[in-house]
């Protein structure tokens, strides 16, 4: 049995084993992407984010007994930031759901950011394609509560879970536009303290404000309230989890393509981009090239521009004028 | 507010202490000091020198007072030591309650004059010998008590009536408690003569010692309970311990010790008073749990704060009206994060100072750890050195003569002082959060906790701080002691006797019980007198506490660091 | 950059034992040596230990034991390690083990045990030259 036909079996060393391989940039693991990209589609992606401290990790562990006792079958991204200074990481969301792990319907993986912003890492979409692949029903992704701007997992998530708690009060008003038009579902954890109906009203008020929201097919937002520590409001967020699948996949059919050529596209730029950088990073930093480029910029020697198009010419074979002119 | 110096005199002072800097800024070129800061194990920061300068505020009536006076900084006995020593109260727990019952009446024997039981882990957490999570851990760091039967067995020959008894126990306190009762009731003796104490402190469990079995708030209400069951049917009974041991050991700061301890203590009072119980009635019940570190003024700066804080928190927060609502009254365990097992005999010495200091900080009951403490549950041997080392210090050093002889000292003033106030700057931020529940959801006692214990081994890594034997005077050998093995067949036998008590009991009756607990815990009930019934008829340990299991959910590690 | 590989350990508590101080020192320990660090806390047993083992693909198990259940908790992580097929995954203890203890621990399979003494560096030192990312 090759690779590819483990992981479609749901051989949980070799699923483990291939994520490490795509975390660690290795490039074999390549190839095993590519065989299993047709086997990918099937499972539903529900990203879940937050800032720190609003029990993103709680709500992730009851989400997954709700599923488990309708029967589906989950796996988990669990990613946490790793520190700027040493490269290290303590990935310690999977405390919160260390029940499950011996349940075979279950597989939970924790990755480290390792210094990329936006709340994932750029091997997460490898990661779950591969617990696509395996075969999970659903898969759950639980980012690193970020600072507005950049919700990554948007780009890769069906359902956008974004959950908050009471008192956010001013934090609130503060949140830029991104996260709200970005979340289609908010979560209004610990909703037991005081302030919860405050900060409800007042992000019902924000959505009603919000723009038409085009670029989410004119879904509304639900708002939920759940106290994920004693399991309540679950039931409530798992059915609105339910509706928002509904009216992506069968209220309207030209949303649905419109949302399915987005995602395709937003992965194919990714994947570019990240293989583009890459390339010419890897190449310019073993040559050595890269350390007398900066070097020339600290002394003031160049430009970053002229330097910019000087790359650009070298490794993109664009040595031809029209293309380096856009760049004028 | 009069102080004890006068403006004159402090003048004179100050002038003497600025020649003195003088000269002392001449020695340093030639004489530097041995290190760049002088610092308590938790980092507080001592000065060469304290005088009168330094509490020239201090108002003696006011600040101090004499013992059994308020605030009770001074001692809260009027005549303390002097009239009685504390109780000498030896913490012990091995394998079998035979075995442990035997150790009691050594330790009786040998001078001690109370109990102080440890369980085994599987207690602790709430299940039964024969539980699949008991594997391995049977009997291994203290009694394995699964029915009344041992319980039975544990106190056997032993005077309940006359001698007081402690049980550390948090999360089954109340289960363990109705088994101390239900003893005390078949042997005829009255629930108004029984006398001991309970853990029973669960607030640090969230915070420290991670021995959890439901959330916080179920937890507290159990709490409450046996609070309210105490206060109207076993007047001579502590019902909670509020601790700052385990605090300590999770690798907290002094004032954190003192901090979150006094703060778990205000939530307590609070959620009492909730219920509609008055403050008179329970407080002169409430006791505390302290640990002896090894930097001795900063212990006995710390118990003195913590009698004036508590004192003036229940007198001006909760308007109790009764003095013995105002008193803290303590037990003390030296430091068991201070020994070594690297060159154990040492360990001898630091509980000595550390026992030392719990005296001078007028403790009512006092543990002294045995030396191989660190490494298995103590010899026989190494418990008598301990206890003796108590008898030493009350017989034979002359401490006890004069209470509260470090009381006016210009430093321990001083640090009583700042101790209280960085205390109360932790207890300020807490309170802002909403009290200590609030604070344990947000997990910030842990995160402080947690921070402090990184903080320490970085230090003792570095050097900066010394244990004699591990980073200091360091050789190589392995310790030369003998350590307690616990019977490998104990596992076997006790799951034996826990099946055969569940044969001969009348099952029926077991599970009626248990169900009229659930329904009690359902509707609010106090689950005392069902946990009575229950145990009677000899459900176990885990029966009961599957019960709360099932009822209330269970709480899981957050894992902070 | 591409190609290199991170050290994942797994660190946690085996067993009812609440004493975690050491467990969370040696976890931010290991962070700060640059390791990717699963903290999976207290109360787990041996299959909840294993089971994060083999899905996080951790090279080392770390394991804290300090109540005296050592002779069966950590045999039992091997046995699982074992019947997995992952016998490769280093298997590492730190706390209090009598001597007699240590070497039949070892003798079984235990890599390492860490006892009192042991400074961070000490330990993360060790683990960086004895402790290399598996292949498969």
């Amino acid at each position: 049995m090759n690779w590819t036909q483990k992981i479609l079996a749901g051989d949980l060393r070799s699923v483990a084993r291939l994520i490490r391989d795509i975390d660690d940039g290795i490039p074999e693991a390549r190839a095993v992407l590519k065989e299993l990209y047709p086997h990918t589609g099937r499972a539903y992606v529900i990203g879940i984010t937050g800032s720190p401290g609003v029990g993103k990790s709680t709500l992730v562990d009851r989400m997954i007994q709700h599923l488990r006792a309708r029967g589906k079958t989950v796996g988990i991204l669990a990613v946490d930031p790793t520190s700027p200074f040493s490269g290290g990481a303590i990935l310690g969301d999977r405390i919160r759901m260390q029940r499950h792990s011996t349940d075979e319907g279950v597989f939970i993986r924790s990755m480290a950011t390792r210094g990329h912003f936006g709340g994932l890492t750029p091997s997460t979409r490898g990661a779950i394609a591969v617990l696509d692949a395996m075969g999970k029903d659903y898969i759950l992704v639980e980012t690193v509560g970020v600072g507005q701007d950049e919700i990554e997992i948007v780009r890769s998530a069906h359902t956008t879970l974004i959950v908050l708690v009471p008192g956010m009060g001013d934090d609130i008003q503060a949140i830029k536009a991104g996260i709200l038009e970005v979340g289609d579902v908010f979560v209004i954890n610990k909703c037991e303290r005081e302030g919860a109906q405050k900060t409800r009203q007042e992000l019902q008020m924000m959505i009603e404000m919000g723009k038409d929201r085009k670029a989410k097919g004119g879904w509304k937002p639900l708002i939920f309230m759940t106290e994920a520590v004693k399991n309540d409001g679950l039931e409530a967020l798992m059915a609105g989890i339910e509706e928002h699948r509904g009216f992506l996949f069968k209220k309207d059919p030209a949303y649905l393509s419109e949302f399915q050529y987005s995602r395709a596209r937003m992965e194919l730029f990714d994947l570019v981009r990240q293989d583009v950088i890459q390339v010419i990073m890897d190449h310019l930093t073993q040559t050595g090239r890269w350390d007398h480029f900066v070097q020339e910029l600290v002394q003031k020697k160049t430009d970053p521009y002229t330097l910019s198009k000087e790359i650009i010419a070298r490794y993109l074979n664009a040595g031809n004028e029209p293309i380096t002119d856009r760049l004028e | 507010m009069s102080s004890l110096f006068n403006k004159k005199q402090l003048e004179k002072v100050r002038a003497g202490r600025e020649a003195w800097e003088k000269d002392l800024a001449g020695n340093l070129v030639q004489k530097p000091d041995r290190k760049a800061r002088f610092s308590t194990v938790s980092d507080l920061e001592i000065k060469s020198i304290y005088s009168p300068e330094d509490i020239a505020h201090l108002d003696y009536e006011q600040d101090l007072g004499f013992p059994s006076q308020y605030p009770y900084t001074r001692g809260v006995q009027t005549s303390m030591y002097r009239g009685q020593l504390w109780t000498m109260r030896m913490f012990a727990g091995l394998g079998s309650a035979e075995d442990t019952n035997q150790r009691f009446h050594y330790l009786v024997q040998q001078g001690q004059t109370g109990l102080s039981t440890a369980f085994h882990m599987p207690t602790l957490m709430g299940y039964d010998s024969d539980s699949p999570l008991a594997r391995g851990e049977c009997g291994k760091c203290g009694v394995a008590i699964d029915t009344l039967k041992d319980m039975e067995i544990l106190f056997d020959g032993l005077p309940i009536d006359r001698i007081t008894t402690s049980m550390t126990i948090n999360p089954p306190a109340s289960v363990i408690w109705a088994m101390y009762l239900a003893m005390g009731e078949k042997r005829g003796i009255l629930r108004s003569k029984l006398g001991g104490t309970i853990q029973n402190d669960m607030l640090k469990e969230f915070a420290a010692q991670k021995t959890f079995m439901c959330p916080i708030r179920p937890s507290l209400r159990v709490v409450t309970d046996t609070v309210e069951f105490g206060t109207k049917e076993v007047p001579r009974w502590n019902t909670i311990s509020i601790s700052g041991y385990h605090i300590r050991e999770a690798g907290s700061t002094a004032v954190q010790e003192l901090a979150f301890t006094l703060a778990d203590g205000l939530a307590y009072v609070e959620d009492a008073m909730s219920r509609g119980l008055d403050v008179d009635d329970f407080a002169p019940r409430l006791s505390f749990f302290f640990n002896a570190h090894i930097d001795f003024f900063e212990e006995i700066a710390k118990y003195r704060a913590a009698r004036r804080m508590w004192a003036r928190f229940m007198k001006e927060r909760f308007k109790a009206k009764n003095p013995r609502s105002w008193w803290l009254r303590f037990h003390t365990q030296t430091a068991g994060c201070s020994l070594t097992a690297q060159q154990p005999y040492n360990n001898v010495v630091r509980t000595a100072l550390e026992a030392l200091a719990a005296i001078l900080g007028g403790t009512q009951s006092l543990h002294t750890n045995s030396l191989d403490e660190v490494l298995a549950i103590p010899t026989a041997e190494a418990a008598t050195i301990a206890l003796r080392t108590q008898q030493i210090i009350a017989d034979e050093s002359g401490v006890t003569h004069s209470i509260d002889p470090l009381g006016g000292s210009y430093f321990i003033e001083a640090l009583t002082n700042q101790m209280e106030e960085e205390a109360l700057a932790y207890i300020r931020k807490i309170d802002e959060m909403g009290g200590m529940v609030e604070a344990l959801d947000r997990h910030y006692p842990q995160m402080e906790i947690a921070d402090s214990a990184y903080k320490f081994q970085q230090q003792i890594d570095r050097g900066e701080k010394t244990m004699v034997g591990v980073n200091k005077y360091v050789t190589g050998e392995p310790p030369p002691v003998e350590i307690l093995k616990i019977d490998p067949e104990l596992e076997a036998k006790q799951i034996a006797r826990l099946h055969q008590v569940k044969n001969d009991r009348n099952n029926k009756k077991v599970r009626e019980c248990l169900e009229r607990l659930g329904e009690a815990c359902v509707n609010n009930e106090n689950v005392m007198p069902f946990l009575i019934q229950a145990v009677k008829e000899y459900a176990s340990l885990q029966e009961c506490c599957d019960v709360y299991r099932k009822v209330f959910g269970r709480y899981r590690d957050p894992g902070i660091f | 950059m591409a190609g290199e590989r991170k050290l994942r350990v797994l660190v946690g508590k085996p067993g009812l034992d609440g004493h975690d101080r050491g467990a969370r020192i040696i976890a931010r320990a290991f962070r700060d040596a640059g390791f990717e660090v699963v903290y999976t806390g207290l109360h787990q047993t041996p299959e909840e230990i294993v089971q994060a083992a083999l899905q996080e693909d951790v090279d080392m198990i770390g394991l804290s034991s300090l109540a005296g259940a050592h002779n069966y908790l950590l045999p039992r992580v091997l046995e699982l390690l074992k019947e997995n097929k992952a016998e490769d995954i280093a298997l590492v203890g730190g706390g209090i083990f009598p001597d007699a203890d240590i070497v039949s621990l070892k003798q079984m399979g235990v890599k390492k045990l860490f006892t009192p003494g042991a400074t961070l560096d000490d330990i993360t030192n060790w683990v960086r030259e004895n402790i290399k990312p598996r292949s498969l």
